[in-house]
Formats: structure tokens, C-alpha cells, sequence
């Protein structure tokens, strides 16, 4: 079903923004827990790209790093409830001093995905994930953003020297037999389409990753990049989504923990409204859809996962 | 008591009619298909009219969903740009081709079946209990998931396809999730045949085994070309190896392949 089409179909408030999650849009059931975000890291980051949707960046302490504790608790409490997979995220989540264990933990009772922007996968935390990965019965995943196929292109968004250093990264995974999925926001550096998007696979092929396996990200107008390109203009109005397009959203199967509780999404978290709980049980509710940000997903088919 | 239970057909006819061989020379008294007979490969009617002659029961596919009712596009819930590219071409074929009168046989087919089995009782589906076209992959199923999905389905053994790849588990609360594989294309494992699931209830160790199946693969190749579907599919067939549908498989299985 062709979710971006159908959702065409929502019609925009006006450009007044409201700023509360609660006060309005388009209504989400909470079918279930498929997916359960963990904002490991906070909002800190080794890098601060310009088109960040949650600001990230060395100095950025907004959220705080989450202790062993906190994630092992948010990890009983999504296997409690039935989850499928977990996505390690931040911030960069390999800045966090206890990540090995974190990884560990996770694949004890779920699929993981670490969100990652590579820089500091080095031989030694290379080794140690390609035998992590072996080790497990879960799946271990490592998404690994880029921003082109070229420092020109990378840099401009990434800053300057990360695409040697991303590149790297890569070319290590790869000769360590492990296949990250790359992701690649299709800024306008003209990553739309299929030739480009065959362009990107070739070029991720070259690294020597034998299965390349790329994943395009909708550009997000908010965080630091609303200020780059003016955001969206308003929430969503109150009409019903239709049902395919609800169902599908991350905000249906999912939810985001950090330091400081329960939100509805990891775009959400610097949001104070989108907080629903401080424990999952709490946060496992139905939601509106009242924020700006959500046209990421209602209107470009933004899906966060895999 | 034995039964077999077949995955996904994705209109591998010549595979049909082997796995119903087979399944009786080894004493099957019931065969049941999990869903999706059509996909991939070609004719799809010859596929409806086996299972329909034999008397098979079925599950719903999402396949068999779409192609019934003359949905959009097939609900596989691929992701990815090539695998969508391919699905749409498979899927425009199919629904083509699949005559007016087995239609409303596809669209009235059950989400799922419960089977009462010597003591145990069993529940088919085609994705998962919550939802038909569910992917339960061995490596992205974590056991407390497995156990609420079996009480969701009130079973003692949950039995499913849609994925393509066969495994099963022994839950720790004695319950068990078999994912039958399919016959429609073979496990991404270099290997030309394909996979079905036999129950032998007197068996109480290992009540479930995954079967092996040769079948006249060459021949199918010849038929999907001659019906200009990709060649893509055509390699699979004959190599083993998975082409396509690739990027919604987690990353162990994919490093399991060779694309």
C-alpha cells in the first residue's frame, strides 16, 4: 500500500502553529510494541550536522546519557511487553563508555540496531561487533548515516573530514564480514531516484561491503534543520488518517525511552509534551498526531526504522 | 497422526504437485497450505486448481488477499524501491493472469485455522496471529514475543510462513512456533529445492521436521521465461540464491545469502 499517496489526501491546518502534542491532529491508535527506541547517548554527539532533527551535538546536553540501569530497565520492561526490536540511538550511541554492555544486554532479549554515524567504529570496536554479531541469535544491525557519495557532498551537511572518516568506518565493517545498512538523507544533494539510488549501492559496493544495503531518509524540516529551511507550515488537521497509513506509523508500534521518560517517537524526544509516561506501560496509549514534525511521516513517509 | 504443512506456492505449481506426492508416499493423512499461491512464478491458476482438486485447506495469504479482491498491489510490505520494483511486476502478472473464477475462492479463504491435533492444538497462519503479513524471521523474534503471539493465537504450536525461510522453536513454556518455509522458491541457501514442514504427532522429541524437496526446478525456469517474467526470479530458481526481496531480510539472514 502506498502510504505517501494516500496520505495526500490530509488536509493541512492553518500555518498558526499549535504547540501541544495533546490539543489536536489526526488520532493514533497504539496497536502494539513492535519497536523500542533507546536514546542511549542523550543529545550528545562528536559531530553536529546541519541537518540534525534533534540538535545534537558535542555541547548539546539537553538529554543526558542514560546509565546501565535505565536502559537495562527500559529493556525489561519492552520484553515485558512483547517487543520485537530495539534501536540504539542518541546522540551517537558508540560515545557512551558502557556501550558493549548495552549491546549485549539488548541482544538478550531482542534484535538491535545500533544508529550510528561511524566515526568511532574503530579496528578494536570493529573486531568486537563483528564478534558480537556472530555471537548472538539475535540480529545485531548497525545503520550508519552518510550524506553522499563524495566529502563534497557529505561534508557540506556532516562537516568537514567526517566523509574520510565515515568511509573508513565502512570500509572496516565490511572487511570485518559485517554489511551495515547505510542510510542517506536525500537532501539536496539529488539522492532521489532510481539511478541515483543504484549510483549510491554501486558506490557503497565499493567499500567492499559484498551486500550493500541502503536505506534513503526523507529530509526532516525540524531540529537544527528547521532553522535551515523553515520547517513545515503547521500541524496536521483533526480529519482521520486512513487506516493503512495510521497503522503504519512508528508511533502505532513504537515508543522512544530516554533519560528523562517515555516519548512517542525519537523525533520527538526534545519535546516536553510528547512525554507520555515515565515507564512504557504508561506511554502505551493512544496519541494525536499535534505536532509539526509528524507531517515527516503523515506526508513524506518518514519511517525511522529499517 | 501426520500432516504436512505447506508455505508460500508463489505459483510453483511443479513444486505443488511434487510436496502433495510426497507428502503422501510419506503418510501424510492431511496437507494444509499457509497462504500466498500465487507470486513469482508463473500460471498462477495451475497452482489454485491443484490445491482446489486435492482438497488442501488453506490460510489467507496476503497474496491470495490482493489477487481476490483486485487490491492495489500485493501487501507484501517490502520497503525497499527494487524490491517494491519487483513486486509490482510479479504482482501485475499474477493478478492478470489468474482467472475471474478462483477469485472469490481467494478473497473467502480464513486468516487462520486452528487444527486439533492428537493433543496438541495447533493455529495456521499466514504472517503472524496480529497481522497477515508479519514477518517472523528466526533472528528478529525474541521468545517473549513468540509466547504472547501463541497465546494471542490460543496454540499449543503456531505454525506460519510468509517469510520464505524455515525454522522453528521450542518456547520455554513448552509451546513452539514453526515457520514452515515455502515451496514457491528455494531458502537462500544455495540449494535448488524447496522446503515443507511434516507434524508426526507419535514423534514427541521432535514432532515437527523441515523436508527437503527435489523438484523439476529446470523446467520451471523454462516456463517463468517463457512467460517473460524477470530474470531475476529465473536465477533464484535455478541457483538457490535469493535476488530480490532482499533488503527486508535481517541482517544475519542476509549475511547468510550471497546478495
Amino acid at each position: 500500500m502506498d502510504a505517501r499517496a494516500g496520505s495526500r489526501t490530509t488536509q493541512l491546518a492553518a500555518p498558526d502553529a499549535r504547540s501541544g502534542a495533546e490539543a489536536g491532529g489526526p488520532r493514533v491508535a497504539f496497536r502494539w510494541l513492535e519497536t523500542l527506541w533507546i536514546q542511549v547517548a542523550g543529545t550528545l554527539c562528536n559531530i553536529a550536522c546541519r541537518h540534525c532533527f534533534v540538535s545534537c551535538g558535542p555541547t548539546a546536553t539537553q538529554l543526558p546519557m542514560m546509565s546501565v540501569e535505565e536502559v537495562q530497565r527500559a529493556l525489561d520492561q519492552g520484553a515485558e511487553a512483547g517487543m520485537r526490536q530495539v534501536y540504539f540511538t542518541g546522540g551517537e550511541p558508540f560515545l557512551h563508555p558502557e556501550i558493549r554492555t548495552l549491546v549485549d544486554r539488548a541482544l538478550e532479549v531482542a534484535a538491535l540496531t545500533v544508529v550510528t554515524n561511524g566515526i568511532l567504529l574503530d579496528a578494536e570496536t570493529v573486531a568486537w561487533l563483528a564478534e558480537a554479531f556472530a555471537r548472538a541469535t539475535s540480529s545485531l544491525d548497525l545503520r550508519v548515516s552518510l550524506d553522499g557519495a563524495t566529502a563534497e557532498r557529505n561534508d557540506a551537511v556532516r562537516g568537514r573530514g567526517t566523509f574520510g572518516r565515515i568511509v573508513a568506518a565502512l570500509e572496516r565493517l565490511g572487511r570485518a564480514g559485517l554489511s551495515p545498512v547505510v542510510t542517506v538523507v536525500e537532501h539536496e544533494a539529488g539522492l532521489e531516484g532510481a539511478e541515483a539510488r543504484a549510483g549510491f549501492l554501486a558506490f557503497v559496493r565499493s567499500l567492499g561491503i559484498e551486500r550493500p544495503r541502503v536505506k534513503f531518509l526523507p529530509l526532516l524540516r525540524i531540529g537544527r534543520e528547521e532553522r535551515r529551511t523553515h520547517g513545515y507550515h503547521g500541524p496536521l488537521g483533526d480529519e482521520p488518517l486512513l487506516p493503512a497509513v495510521e497503522s503504519s506509523l512508528l508511533c502505532a508500534t513504537g515508543r522512544c525511552v530516554t533519560a528523562r521518560g517515555v516519548s512517542t517517537c525519537p523525533i520527538l524526544v526534545e519535546h516536553p509534551g510528547a512525554r507520555l509516561g515515565s515507564t512504557l506501560a504508561e506511554a502505551s496509549r493512544d496519541i494525536r498526531l499535534g505536532w509539526s514534525a509528524c507531517q515527516s511521516c503523515v506526508l513524506d513517509g518518514l519511517r525511522c526504522n529499517t | 497422526m501426520r500432516a504436512a504443512f505447506l508455505g508460500g506456492i508463489y505459483s510453483n505449481w511443479i513444486g505443488l504437485e511434487a510436496a502433495l506426492a510426497d507428502a503422501r508416499a510419506r503418510g501424510a493423512e492431511e496437507v494444509f497450505c499457509l497462504g500466498d499461491v500465487g507470486g513469482f512464478g508463473p500460471h498462477p491458476d495451475r497452482s489454485i486448481e491443484l490445491l482446489r482438486s486435492a482438497g488442501i485447506r488453506m490460510v489467507q495469504g496476503n497474496y491470495d488477499d490482493a489477487v481476490g479482491n483486485a487490491r492495489e498491489d500485493c501487501g507484501c510490505g517490502y520497503t525497499d524501491p527494487r524490491d517494491n520494483h519487483f513486486a509490482r511486476i510479479s504482482y501485475a502478472y499474477t493478478l492478470e493472469r489468474t482467472s475471474a473464477a478462483h477469485r472469490p475462492w481467494l478473497a473467502g479463504l480464513p486468516h487462520a485455522l486452528e487444527v486439533d491435533a492428537g493433543k496438541l492444538r495447533l493455529a495456521l497462519v499466514h504472517g503472524s496471529p496480529r497481522q497477515q503479513n508479519e514477518f517472523l524471521w528466526e533472528t528478529t523474534t525474541p521468545v517473549a514475543f513468540l509466547e504472547r503471539l501463541c497465546d494471542l493465537a490460543r496454540a499449543d504450536v503456531l505454525l506460519c510462513t510468509h517469510t520464505g525461510l524455515h525454522w522453528q522453536r521450542l518456547l520455554p513454556s513448552g509451546r513452539r512456533v514453526v515457520n514452515v518455509g515455502a515451496l514457491g522458491r528455494p531458502a537462500n541457501d544455495g540449494r535448488t529445492c524447496v522446503w515443507y514442514a511434516m507434524l508426526d504427532t507419535e514423534d514427541s522429541r521432535e514432532p515437527f521436521r523441515f523436508l527437503p524437496l527435489e523438484y523439476d526446478h529446470d523446467r520451471l525456469a523454462r516456463e517463468m521465461r517463457d512467460e517473460r517474467l524477470p530474470e531475476e526470479f529465473v536465477e533464484t530458481v535455478i541457483t538457490g540464491w535469493w535476488t530480490t526481496c532482499l533488503e527486508i531480510l535481517p541482517a544475519k539472514e542476509r549475511m547468510r545469502g550471497r546478495f
